[in-house]
């Protein structure tokens, strides 16, 4: 397999279209419609739990943390709102974009539009690109979202446990659109009759950090950049770590999300932060079911996947030395075992990954 | 347009749906709540992904693939990524079977 490009207007795009890689049919475990359906439904009561603990634990630190500023003491407090800002606001980033997190719609839609703010991320924008996630997912020019290109640059994976290259890319990105424009990858994927509404999000978001901005150099301060800004920066770190298992060593252009993802089981508060995402495969296969239900659909499928990986330090285990073995080899990746009662891997399906092995 | 005979009322449940494909083209038939019938495109318009696999709540079915929602009633595209709407089919009863117009 020749050098990857990752660009979402480049040849392995170009060729993932032409082989049929992009917008494939993928594998699934059959699951019966009853079962599916009652594991689909939505209710609001979970989510809604969540969200008074998460904005309770937000306003608690961050009171806290202002107090005490700008003694050391505030330090514990600014770091646990910054995981909460920074990394649990990721996955409800996630779970609103795809409406499952609250059974009323515009729960989602609220909470959608905080996070995505607290990430960084236009909400315009990023629906389309995790839409595009979620069709051709680690298909290599087709998936905008692949967090761990081939060969792995660790610098930059590092890096981004501070959220710095997110973080850059992303303010880059709204002063663009705030300026009225997108970029060529952008306006590929969003429809035209969006595109005014991401202009018209970066323009608030602007205003926003401006006025924070001004309010810190009126103050003589970086405390207000420490409530807004700063935290998606020093709170990044759990989100990385948690999102580079979810895909990170695995097989990339195959048409398997057991060949692909990473389900980890992990403790409750890693779970809280990452509102259950540890369940990857079960997510990507069965994006329907909410986050709630993902314990469930993990019991119910668990016979056709393999084993889950059974602590975030046991998932890092596989990886890390898998992605220094893409350093020299960049077509090597993890292949896990099926348990017997699995359906096999269609290997026909994924000649070009398999034979690379 | 004629009227094709294509499911029992029983086929499906309430608040669900049914693939119906008929002379090269995919549909999908969902009974209300209310034991009320509609009929719309088998294939969502985001990316072409069929429907049959959704999530029929209330009156609206969302698609398996990236959760687009539709009002089934009138085909509207409710929730991005979907932005075109689907297109409805007329759809009676009678006795226990459920007639569409295509
Ligand atoms: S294919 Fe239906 S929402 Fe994308």
């Amino acid at each position: 397999m020749e050098t990857r490009d990752y660009s979402m207007l480049g040849e392995s795009g170009r060729l993932a279209v032409e082989t049929g890689l992009a917008t494939a049919e993928w594998y699934h475990t059959q699951v019966p419609r009853k079962e599916m359906k009652a594991l689909m439904q939505r209710a609001d009561g979970p989510a809604i739990r969540d969200t008074i603990i998460l904005f309770a634990g937000m306003m608690v630190f961050a009171v806290i943390g202002v107090a005490l500023w700008p003694s050391l003491w505030s330090l514990p407090f600014w770091l646990a709102y910054g995981v909460l800002y920074g990394s649990a606001m990721d996955s409800r980033w996630h779970e609103c974009s795809h409406g499952t997190a609250f059974k009323t719609r515009k729960y989602n839609d609220w909470l959608y539009q905080v996070a995505s703010f607290c990430m960084i991320r236009n909400p315009v924008t990023w629906r389309w690109s995790h839409a595009r996630h979620h069709t051709d997912t680690v298909i290599v020019g087709r998936d905008p979202e692949i967090a761990i290109m081939r060969p792995p640059v660790f610098f930059k994976l590092i890096a981004n446990f501070f959220g710095i290259f997110d973080t850059i890319d992303g303010i880059k990105r709204m002063l663009l659109n705030a300026s009225g424009r997108l970029t060529d990858e952008e306006a590929t994927w969003i429809p035209e009759q969006e595109q005014p509404k991401a202009i018209r999000v970066a323009r608030i978001w602007v205003v926003i950090y401006a006025t924070t901005l001004a309010l810190a150099l009126a103050m003589g301060s970086i405390l207000p950049l420490m409530v807004i800004g700063l935290p998606r920066l020093f709170g990044a770190w759990h989100h990385v770590m948690t999102g580079l298992l979810q895909h990170g060593g695995l097989a990339d252009n195959v048409i398997d999300h057991r060949l692909n993802s990473r389900t980890v089981i992990m403790n409750p508060v890693s779970r809280f932060i990452y509102w259950n995402m540890n369940y990857h495969v079960e997510h990507h296969m069965f994006p329907m079911v909410p986050y709630h239900r993902l314990p469930e659909l993990h019991d119910a499928i668990k016979h056709d996947l393999p084993a889950p990986n059974t602590s975030i330090a046991d998932g890092f285990r596989e990886m890390w030395p898998a992605l220094r073995r893409q350093l020299r080899n960049e077509n090597y990746f993890v292949k896990r075992d099926l348990p017997e009662s699995a359906k096999p891997y269609r290997e026909d399906f994924h000649v070009a990954a398999i034979a690379a092995e | 347009m004629a009227w094709i005979d294509a499911i029992a009322t029983d086929d499906v449940d309430e608040e669900d749906l049914i693939r119906f494909d008929h002379d090269g083209k995919t549909y999908c038939i969902y009974r209300s709540p209310n034991d009320e019938f509609f009929c719309t495109d088998g294939l969502c318009t985001h990316e072409q992904v069929h429907l049959e696999e959704g999530l029929v709540m209330d009156y609206e079915i969302e698609c398996p693939k990236h959760n687009a929602a539709f009002d089934y009633r009138t085909g509207e595209a409710l929730r991005a990524p979907a932005c075109v709407n689907l297109n409805t089919y007329p759809v009676k009863v009678e006795g226990d079977r459920v007639l569409i117009e295509i």
